[in-house]
């Protein structure tokens, strides 16, 4: 019997390994052939089956003018706007979460829950309810189609995120911890900075890894509050055509898209996994 | 240089954790905080380091008005009942951290960690992770760490509770002989405990806390020998003293229709009417010319036997010096030591006690 489980187990987890990973396979293999060996009917195996080329890789970084689709502009802009808003997020959402979780706010019938929920609730409803207000506040403000706007955009989006991670965190953490700290000397401001963020740090990345993941893959918008100055990659790959830009290009592009999220992916996993988050504080 | 409280209450709910009280603490002395679970310990020790502020009422120390500092400059000590140290700092981090903070000389420093770690015999651990270490060394960690500190006050909340039966007794032992030590330098010591016979091995003066109220204080021999009331015979006794509804009538002290006894010497200038009986577990014996119990439960304890008991409505517990398996609803006759019979009014009271001249 428990071989049969044994066997299963390790079936189901092959066989989805196999589902998640073969388009990724498929979009690297690609990524390598220029027209030939993509019409050629189904090659998989470089050098055996097909001639590799980077031919397709060159197109990313060729500006328009040439023929190119030029990834680099929307790609730092990606970058730059999704680590801004994380480290923001990841900055207020901790102070607010540790204000949720020690100290206690009443206004009328609105007490602690109620702000956590409110922040959570932010992410409950469907994107396209804050499109137009969204729109109107930033062209109010004058930053439509600017790298500004959208960072400011972005941490309503990922703040909430970092919220819940961290109210949970420190709920977790011994409220006697910060008492030590206060019996030890230390005012409230040292006992956050001198003990409670030190051993928070674990909880930090993983709410951080969380931003990045949904800043990152962030399409709406990005589509929305952007025109022509201003384009991120999640935007400027939907943008591309398969009728002018060849599949192998394609491939490319969305492999360097999504390659900071397995990178991302693998520390996720390693923290979560390590049981870092749990296992600090107990 | 006395530490007092002048009718510290506090309510924030419809029930009083702390009910209007009033202490004295002297220093270079030992006092226990003895109560049930949710008497109002903790949050009183809490109130004395600062971490909880009461409703009303006042706390001195050495002349000034203790409530208006702030907890980080009070200068207490405090041991928690779990385990509480910083886990991102090595052991010796730990205990030198309330030092560093205070920017003590180093050379000072080293020298109160060391003789800290010595006392409580850490040595060798100094760069050891916190989560590495048993929860025996975690708890040494956080006692060190307090002791370190020389604070004025030490407040000890149920320190040993979450430790082993084992490591619990080897630790109370060398508590004992760290004490000598704080009492000598002239600091005020408040141990917070459930356990009766932890409060009497400690042996300083016993402070009985029951709903946020002071029942009693007093030493360990005055309140082990003339509880105030009948709840404080209950809570200052493990397990907790028999105390039952009994009649003085006719020159007998009636327990219930089976058990009844011609009165005892000491008992009788008593009036006739109705008490709370009470007798210790230690004070009731097996003995053939004994009443008829029937066993409810028997709980091995040590070397010692708790047996449950009762003789129709007549509830009650004695201990059995020896350890023997009973069955449920074995009949074991049961005598009475007569001579340590208490006797409380009604309401309570201590009314008579065999130690009462």
């Amino acid at each position: 019997m428990p071989k049969l489980y044994t066997f299963l187990k390790y079936f189901f987890v092959v066989s989805w390994a196999c589902f998640v990973i073969a388009p990724f396979l498929w979009a690297l293999s690609t990524s390598f052939k220029d027209f030939n060996s993509v019409t050629g009917g189904a090659t998989y195996i470089p050098w055996l089956q097909f001639e590799p080329t980077l031919d397709g890789w060159r197109v990313l970084f060729k500006p328009g003018s040439q023929g190119g689709i030029n990834i680099v502009g929307p790609y730092f802009n990606s970058i730059f706007v999704t680590v801004t808003a994380s480290f923001i997020s990841i900055v207020l959402g901790t102070l607010a979460a540790y204000a949720l979780s020690r100290y206690t706010f009443k206004a009328g019938i609105v007490q602690n829950n109620d702000i956590t929920f409110f922040f959570i609730s932010q992410r409950i409803m469907p994107p396209v309810v804050l499109s137009i207000p969204f729109f109107i506040f930033l062209s109010t403000l004058g930053l439509l189609d600017n790298l500004a706007g959208l960072i400011l955009v972005y941490i309503v989006l990922l703040m909430p995120i970092a919220v819940w991670i961290m109210v949970d965190f420190f709920n977790r953490v011994p409220r006697e911890i910060d008492e030590t700290a206060l019996i030890d000397g230390c005012n409230p401001f040292q006992a956050f900075f001198k003990v409670v963020l030190p051993n928070s740090i674990p909880g930090m990345i993983v709410a951080g890894l969380f931003c990045i993941i949904f800043g990152w893959i962030d399409f709406f918008f990005a589509f929305i509050l952007t025109f022509t100055k201003v384009q991120l990659l999640p935007v400027k790959i939907v943008a591309l055509n398969s009728s002018i830009t060849p599949w192998w290009s394609l491939s490319a592009a969305a492999l360097v898209s999504v390659a900071p999220l397995i990178v991302v992916a693998f520390i996720v996993e390693r923290y979560l996994s390590k049981g870092s988050l749990s296992g600090a504080l107990k | 240089m006395s530490l007092s409280l002048n009718n510290i209450s506090l309510k924030p709910t419809d029930e009083y954790h702390l009910n209007d009280i009033s202490l004295n603490f002297e220093p270079g002395k030992l006092y226990t905080l003895l109560g049930r679970t949710l008497s109002g310990k903790t949050t009183l020790l809490k109130t004395i380091a600062g971490l909880q502020a009461p409703d009303s009422g006042s706390i001195n120390f050495e002349g000034k008005d203790f409530l208006s500092i702030p907890v980080w400059n009070r200068n207490v000590a405090m041991v928690y009942q779990q385990f509480i140290n910083y886990p991102h700092l090595n052991v010796k981090e730990n205990i030198e951290f309330p030092l560093k903070h205070r920017k003590m000389d180093p050379s000072l420093i080293e020298k109160e960690v060391s003789e800290a770690m010595k006392q409580v015999g850490l040595v060798g651990f100094e760069s050891r992770k916190i989560q590495e270490l048993s929860g025996g060394q975690q708890q040494r960690v956080a006692l060190a760490r307090s002791l370190a500190k020389k604070a004025k006050i030490l407040l000890l909340d149920e320190p040993l509770v979450n430790l082993d039966y084992k490591l619990r007794e080897g630790l109370r032992g060398e508590f004992k002989k760290l004490f000598v030590g704080v009492e000598t330098s002239q600091s005020i010591l408040i141990y917070a405990s459930t356990d009766p016979l932890e409060a009497m091995q400690l042996n300083g003066d016993i402070i009985v806390i029951d709903e946020g109220k002071i029942l009693q204080s007093g030493t360990a021999k005055e309140v082990f020998e003339n509880p105030v009331s009948s709840k404080v015979a209950e809570i200052t006794n493990d397990p907790a003293m028999n105390i039952n509804q009994g009649t003085i009538e006719d020159n007998k002290l009636i327990l219930n229709n089976h058990v009844q006894f011609p009165l005892p010497e000491q008992l009788k200038s008593m009036s006739s009417g109705k008490y709370l009986i009470g007798i210790r577990a230690t004070d009731l014996y097996l003995d053939n010319q004994g009443f008829d119990f029937d066993v409810d439960i028997s709980e091995i304890s040590g070397s010692e036997t708790f047996l449950h008991l009762h003789n129709s409505d007549f509830k009650c517990v004695a201990t059995i010096e020896e350890v023997k398996t009973y069955e449920v609803n074995e009949r074991v006759k049961i005598n009475f030591d007569l001579s340590m019979i208490y006797l409380f009014k009604e309401s309570g009271e201590l009314q008579n006690s065999p130690y009462k001249n």
